[in-house]
C-alpha cells in the first residue's frame, strides 16, 4: 500500500470517477439555484447568464434567517443538555457495582431500541397540554430526553475503561464528588465527549419528523421543516427551491469543512467508544 | 485515537479498587502492588465495542465499607436523576403511554375513548397499505443494509490505498452523510424527475431507452428511495470501515503476502475477520435507519404512487395527523418497536457471536 505503482495510478482515476458521480447531484443543484427562472435548457448544461436573485427571494419568502436562527437555538440547547446531563449520569452508572446502578444502566440502554415513533404522539398530547407546542422549547425538552440513552451509553463505555486513580486522589485531597466529576473527570471525557457533541447536533439539527408534528401550523420553524414548507409552496418553482436547498446546506458545509477531522472521527469514534 | 487494546491498564486499576479503604487504593499503588498485577494481567486483549471485561473483581459484591468512606469514594445516584428524569419524561412514560393506547380506539382528542383489546392489530392484518407498509419498510431496510455496507466498503477499500487523493476523497465522499436528509431528498426528486437530471444525463449520453419516470412508477419508486439513501450514506459507512481498516496492522498483511496470499486472499482472511467490529456497527446503524426511514419517503414520494413506497413511519403519521386515528397510528408504531427489537438483538447476538469467532 506504501508504493505508487501504475494499478495505484488506475484505482486513483476509478475513484476520481466515482467521486465526480457522486457530485454530479450537487452540481446540478448549483447550476439550477443561479438559473433564471426564464431558463429553460436542460438541468446539465451549465447556466449561461447566472444570477443570485434566487437566493435572495427564497431567503425572504421563505423565512429562513428566523428557520436558522430556531435550528441553531433547539440544536445548541439541547446538545448542551444532554451532554451535561448524560456525563452526569454515566459517572455512577460506570463506577457504581451496585445492583441498582446496573439495573438503571439496562433500562437507559432500553430506550437505544424503543423507536421515537411510539413516544411522540402521546408525548404529542403532553406537549399541548402544556402548551409548548409550537415552541422551540417542545423541541429542546424532546431531545434533552431522546438522546439520553445514546449518550449515556457511549459516555459509560469510555468512563468504564479510564483509570479511577485521579479522581479517587481529588476525593481523597477533600473534592466533593460534584466537584471531582467536575474538575477532574469531564476534562478527561474530552474526546467521547467531541464525539457525543458532533452526533448529537447531526441528529437534531436534520431532524425532520419531530419539528413537523411539534411545531406544525407555527411561525416558528427548524430549517428542515421550513424547507419542506417553501417546497409545499413553490411546488414547480425548482430553481427558487434549489436556492433555499443551497442556503440551507451552506452553513452545514461550512462547519463541516472547517471541523472535517473532528467530525468525521466523531462518526467513526462510535467504533471504539 | 487510540486502539482498542485498553485492556490491561483498566483491568489492573479494577482490581485495586475493589473492597479497599481510598487509603489502602493509594498505598498498593505505592508499594508497587499494582504494577505486580499490571504483569499478571497477561497480554493484551482487544476489546470490541460495547464490549466490557468481565467483572470478575466486581461480583459478588464488595465487602461492606463502613458509609462515610463508600460515599466519598462513590459518585452518589442524584447525578443520575436529571438525566432520569428527562429520559422518563420523553421516552419512558409516553412509550408506555404509547402501549397502553394501542389498545384503545382514541383519536387524539376525545377524552372519551374504549378499550378495544387487539382490535387494532387485527385490523392491521386485514389493512391492505399497513401490510404492504410493513413489507417496504423491511425491504427496505434489508437492501439498504446491503446495498450501503458494499458500496461503503469498496470506497474504504479505494481510500484506505496509496493514492494521491484519499483524504481529499474521504472529506468529500463522507460530505452527503452530513447534510439535512429532507435536503437530499427534495434534491433527488427533481433530479430523478421526468425531465430532471438523471433522464438528461442518460439521455446525453446515448441511454435514451434507460429514462425512466423514476419515482412515479410503482416499480421503480422504492428503489429509487433505496438508491437515494445509499447515495447520501454510502459514505457514512465507508467512515467506519475506513476506522477499521486502519486499525488492521499493516504487519500481518505483509506477513500474509509473504506466505504468497493475493489481495482477494489477503482481504478476505486477513481485514474481513479484523472488520468484524465496524460490520456489527455498520450493519446495526443502517438496518434500523432503514426500519425507522421517515424523511426521504416523505420528501421523494410521500408513500406514493398510490402506497407504493409508504413505510410504516409514514402510514403512523399519515394515520394519526390526516386520518386522525391515534389508537391505530400507535399499535402501528408498537409493531414497529417490536420490528426494531428483534433487528437489533438478532443482529447483535449473530455478530457478536462473529466477533468472537473471528479473534
Amino acid at each position: 500500500m506504501n508504493r505508487y505503482r501504475p494499478r495505484t495510478l488506475g484505482l486513483e482515476l476509478a475513484m476520481v470517477a466515482v467521486a465526480l458521480v457522486i457530485g454530479f447531484p450537487v452540481y446540478v443543484l448549483v447550476n439550477l439555484s443561479v438559473r433564471p427562472t426564464s431558463d429553460t435548457s436542460s438541468p446539465i448544461s451549465p447556466t449561461s447568464s447566472p444570477t443570485l436573485d434566487n437566493f435572495s427571494y427564497a431567503w425572504q419568502q421563505g423565512a429562513l434567517g428566523g428557520a436558522l436562527a430556531n435550528s441553531v437555538l433547539v440544536t445548541a440547547c439541547s446538545v448542551f443538555i444532554v451532554l451535561a446531563v448524560s456525563s452526569l449520569a454515566a459517572y455512577p452508572l460506570a463506577r457504581v457495582t451496585a445492583r441498582w446502578s446496573r439495573g438503571t444502566y439496562l433500562v437507559v440502554l432500553l430506550g437505544l431500541v424503543l423507536p421515537f415513533q411510539l413516544a411522540s404522539l402521546p408525548l404529542y398530547q403532553t406537549m399541548r397540554d402544556m402548551n409548548l407546542l409550537g415552541t422551540p422549547w417542545a423541541l429542546v425538552l424532546f431531545y434533552s430526553g431522546l438522546q439520553v440513552p445514546f449518550t449515556v451509553f457511549l459516555y459509560v463505555g469510555f468512563l468504564r475503561a479510564l483509570p479511577r486513580d485521579f479522581e479517587d486522589a481529588a476525593l481523597i485531597d477533600g473534592c466533593t464528588p460534584l466537584q471531582g466529576f467536575r474538575y477532574v473527570v469531564l476534562p478527561m471525557l474530552k474526546p467521547i465527549t467531541v464525539t457525543a457533541l458532533v452526533l448529537n447536533a447531526v441528529a437534531v439539527w436534520n431532524d425532520f419528523f419531530t419539528p413537523l408534528l411539534y411545531l406544525s401550523g407555527s411561525a416558528q420553524q427548524t430549517m428542515p421543516v421550513a424547507i419542506a414548507g417553501f417546497v409545499g409552496q413553490y411546488v414547480t418553482d425548482w430553481n427558487l427551491i434549489f436556492a433555499a436547498l443551497v442556503i440551507s446546506i451552506l452553513p452545514i458545509l461550512l462547519v463541516y469543512f472547517l471541523l472535517q477531522r473532528s467530525i468525521i472521527n466523531g462518526f467513526a469514534g462510535g467504533l471504539r467508544g | 485515537m487510540d486502539t482498542g487494546v485498553r485492556a490491561p491498564v483498566s483491568s489492573t486499576l479494577d482490581s485495586t479498587r475493589t473492597g479497599k479503604s481510598p487509603r489502602g487504593q493509594v498505598a498498593s499503588f505505592f508499594t508497587g502492588a499494582s504494577l505486580k498485577r499490571f504483569k499478571e494481567a497477561g497480554s493484551p486483549v482487544t476489546l470490541a465495542p460495547n464490549e466490557q471485561l468481565p467483572n470478575r473483581d466486581h461480583s459478588p459484591d464488595p465487602a461492606p465499607v463502613p458509609p462515610g468512606r463508600r460515599a466519598r469514594t462513590t459518585p452518589s445516584w442524584w447525578f443520575m436523576a436529571p438525566a432520569l428524569v428527562l429520559f422518563a419524561f420523553v421516552v419512558l412514560v409516553p412509550s408506555a403511554r404509547g402501549v397502553y393506547y394501542a389498545f384503545t380506539d382514541w383519536d387524539g382528542l376525545d377524552p372519551n375513548f374504549s378499550f378495544v383489546g387487539l382490535g387494532n392489530f387485527t385490523d392491521m392484518f386485514r389493512d391492505e397499505d399497513a401490510v404492504q407498509a410493513i413489507w417496504h419498510t423491511l425491504l427496505i431496510a434489508v437492501s439498504i443494509t446491503v446495498v450501503q455496507n458494499l458500496v461503503g466498503l469498496l470506497l474504504a477499500l479505494g481510500v484506505n490505498s496509496a493514492i494521491k487523493s484519499r483524504n481529499v476523497l474521504r472529506v468529500f465522499l463522507f460530505a452527503p452523510a452530513v447534510v439535512t436528509p429532507i435536503v437530499t431528498a427534495y434534491l433527488w426528486r427533481n433530479l430523478l424527475g421526468t425531465d430532471g437530471a438523471v433522464n438528461s444525463f442518460l439521455g446525453a449520453v446515448g441511454l435514451d431507452g434507460w429514462r425512466q419516470d423514476w419515482l412515479g412508477s410503482p416499480d421503480l419508486a422504492l428503489w429509487a428511495v433505496v438508491g437515494v439513501i445509499v447515495w447520501q450514506f454510502a459514505g457514512y459507512s465507508m467512515v467506519i470501515f475506513l476506522a477499521g481498516l486502519q486499525s488492521v496492522p499493516q504487519e500481518i498483511h505483509e506477513a500474509a503476502a509473504l506466505d504468497g496470499a493475493g489481495p482477494v486472499r489477503r482481504f478476505w482472511s486477513v481485514t474481513r475477520p479484523l472488520l468484524a467490529p465496524a460490520f456489527t456497527i455498520n450493519l446495526m446503524l443502517s438496518i434500523i435507519g432503514g426500519i425507522k426511514l421517515f424523511d426521504q419517503v416523505y420528501a421523494l414520494t410521500g408513500g406514493g404512487p398510490g402506497h407504493a413506497t409508504d413505510t410504516l413511519s409514514t402510514l403512523i403519521y399519515k394515520d394519526a395527523f390526516t386520518l386522525g386515528e391515534f389508537g391505530y397510528s400507535i399499535a402501528l408504531a408498537v409493531v414497529l418497536t417490536i420490528i426494531v427489537a428483534i433487528a437489533s438483538t438478532g443482529q447483535y447476538f449473530v455478530l457478536s457471536r462473529n466477533e468472537r469467532a473471528a479473534q
